[in-house]
């Protein structure tokens, strides 16, 4: 069994472009739920919002790159007044019940076969990433080696003995804009917490009637929060399609939420670098028992007797969910929470 | 919300009634008949007509009512009377059915609960509200009025909100002290027990400068040892020229320290009047004080 092979591939994934796609869209949850209290069961729906708003723009009306950055900016914006006005007013729940629905509506909306044409029905649509991959400085042909980095073709190879790290020159560019991207949000949303501004949406997460109390307009302050986080969620949309340079409806179904979920609490809810942290950790343990589990039917550790490639998918998915319920039981604070405040009373 | 309502620095001595603003309080309420409704020299709330039904329940019907400014006036009644709805209503947390009411010369009926706050009527709740997992030193800060550094782009620039808060900051250790929680600034407002949380939601309102304080069963599962300290610190708002409104069971806390009693029955303000006058209304004793009494002498 090739334990390199199968280390290589996990830790590649860990920081790859997938998993900032993870990060960034539990960033944006991070405000929304963290620090708010808002049950957001939608942040697929801003995400898909995002990736369309630009794949339509660009590959049927023929916008520009930039300009289609801006609709599907625009269109979390006017998701989360959708979903923000009818319910803020309202008990937690009733957000939690909306944008569940919410989320599963922008999904058949893409999907629908009325317009088909321009969205390209459940196939999903391609052709637009190419202005952001012309802007791409990492050459396609390059070929160095420089102590233990090397390219080879446009393909970066990081060797640590143990494992390597290896990246296409399409992944560093996917790469170089997410990470730039997560650390501008983490600078932004770390300022934004730590301000009174984030000190009234604690509040809110606390007791909204006692801040309503004290003078705060707290239904302002839960759809700043709503459209912020949604903001970050559509970037998300944007990296995720992005680098698959494609736009699936079913991607952005209920699940895609729910991954957002499971990175925020693995991470740490309400701290600052808990979905970071959680997404890299989240998408490594994926991957390590992916192909790890592969890579031992292949080389016979594991008799096709006792199961096949085709149930690793499955039973990954099951021992990712036992680990999730022995994190809440053990753990419930995520890797970086605060045991103290989780334990304290919120009636 | 202009009025500089500071609060004094240094912590309260009870000197009984030789305060100032108990005599002042009282000289502004001599002569004031006992009927329902009756008028005030220099109302600060002045209430009319005002009614909540849910559904065929009718909870409150206040024909008027008028609030002395720098009392502190009770609002008593059996359970059930509607004082903690028509509490709501006031403060903006419920919508009447109908009615209208002016508080400091302004229209308050039409506002939301969070612009009530801001024009200088502040409240707490029967269940303490706590910030749970924030400090204290926090569930005071957030108390402050009109800080800058709470609109959406300016909490990003942190030079534009970082004097105004350690102004307030002085502003909320200044309040820590008189309510004896300056050792817990520190720690999660979880961790405090349940009266240190009732001083903690009295000294968090008193973060907005408020004109009018309204308590809802301040004494609500206090200890009795607290509960002095309570008394005094409701006291020393109407020292510092604030009018307090109070919804309360206990007699003997309304006896210590109200000026003024207003009691409800059935959703209607039934009388008004000083405490004395009160005790020795037989509508009263019938409708509320009667039973309760009796039990409350053990």
């Amino acid at each position: 069994m090739d334990w390199h092979f199968v280390l290589s591939q996990a830790l590649t994934q860990a920081i790859g472009p997938t998993m900032l796609v993870y990060a960034l869209g539990a960033i944006g949850l991070n405000l929304q739920f963290g620090y708010t209290g808002l049950l957001n069961f939608g942040q697929a729906a801003f995400a898909a919002v995002g990736a369309y708003g630009l794949a339509l723009s660009v590959a049927t009306f023929g916008l520009p790159f930039w300009w289609g950055i801006v609709v599907g900016l625009g269109a979390a914006v006017v998701l989360a007044l959708l979903m923000g006005i009818p319910t803020l007013r309202l008990r937690a729940d009733y957000l939690a019940i909306v944008t569940i629905a919410a989320a599963e509506i922008v999904r058949r909306l893409f999907r629908a076969t009325v317009w088909a044409e321009h969205t390209g029905g459940s196939d999903g649509m391609r052709e637009f990433s190419d202005p952001f991959f012309n802007l791409n400085p990492f050459p396609k042909d390059a070929s160095w080696t420089f102590a233990f980095v090397s390219m080879d073709g446009g393909r970066l190879t990081v060797d640590f003995g143990l494992f390597d790290l290896q990246y296409s020159n399409r992944d560093l560019w996917v790469m170089t804009v997410g990470w730039a991207l997560i650390a501008v949000f983490l600078v932004i949303i770390g300022l934004l917490v730590h301000s009174p501004w984030g000190r009234v949406l604690k509040g809110i997460r606390e007791d909204e009637e006692a801040v309503r109390s004290l003078g705060k307009n707290v239904f302002a302050y839960k759809m700043q929060a709503l459209a912020i986080g949604g903001l970050i969620g559509a970037v998300a949309g944007f990296v995720y399609a992005l680098a698959r340079a494609n736009v699936q409806p079913d991607t952005f179904s209920t699940d895609f939420t729910f991954y957002f979920y499971i990175v925020l609490i693995l991470g740490g809810a309400a701290r600052l670098f808990g979905p970071v942290l959680g997404a890299a950790l989240f998408w490594f343990l994926y991957n390590i028992l992916a192909q790890g589990l592969s890579e031992a039917i292949n080389s016979g550790l594991i008799s096709p007797e006792v199961m096949n490639q085709t149930q690793v998918g499955p039973l990954v998915f099951f021992l990712l969910g036992l680990g999730m319920v022995l994190l809440l039981i053990f753990r419930p604070q995520g890797i970086l929470g605060n045991r103290r405040e989780l334990m304290l009373d919120v009636r | 919300m202009s009025d500089e309502a500071q609060p004094e620095t240094e912590p309260a001595e009870p000197v009984g009634d030789a305060r100032a603003g108990i005599t002042a309080a009282r000289a502004s309420l001599a002569g004031v008949g006992t009927e329902p409704g009756v008028p005030k020299q220099d109302p600060i709330l002045k209430a009319s007509g005002v009614r909540r039904a849910f559904g065929g329940l009718v909870a409150v019907d206040v024909q008027h009512l008028e609030v002395q400014r720098g009392t502190i006036t009770a609002l008593i009644g059996p359970n059930g009377a509607g004082k903690t709805t028509f509490f709501n209503l006031l403060t903006g947390f419920d919508r009447p059915s109908r009615g209208e009411w002016v508080f400091d010369g302004r229209r308050a009926d039409r506002m939301r609960s969070y612009q009530v706050a801001r024009a200088g009527m502040v409240r707490t709740f029967q269940l303490t509200k706590a910030l749970t997992r924030m400090t204290v030193m926090d569930n005071m800060l957030i108390g402050a009025a009109n800080q800058v550094g709470e609109r959406f782009w300016a909490g990003l620039i942190p030079p534009m909100w970082k004097a105004q808060e350690a102004a307030n900051r002085a502003k909320a250790m200044e309040l820590l002290e008189r309510f004896k929680l300056i050792d817990k600034r520190e720690d999660y407002a979880g961790e405090l027990s349940g009266g240190q949380r009732k001083l903690l939601e009295m000294a968090r309102a008193l973060m907005l400068n408020p004109k009018m304080v309204m308590l809802d069963e301040p004494m609500a599962g206090v200890n009795p040892a607290l509960k002095q300290s309570l008394l005094e610190h409701i006291k020393d708002l109407r020292e510092e020229g604030m009018t307090v409104l109070f919804v309360e069971h206990d007699m003997d806390m309304v006896h210590e320290i109200a000026d003024w009693v207003a009691v409800m029955a059935a959703g209607q303000l039934i009388t008004e009047g000083t405490p004395d006058q009160i005790s020795a209304d037989r509508r009263v004793i019938d409708a509320y004080l009667g039973a309760h009494h009796d039990a409350a002498q053990h």
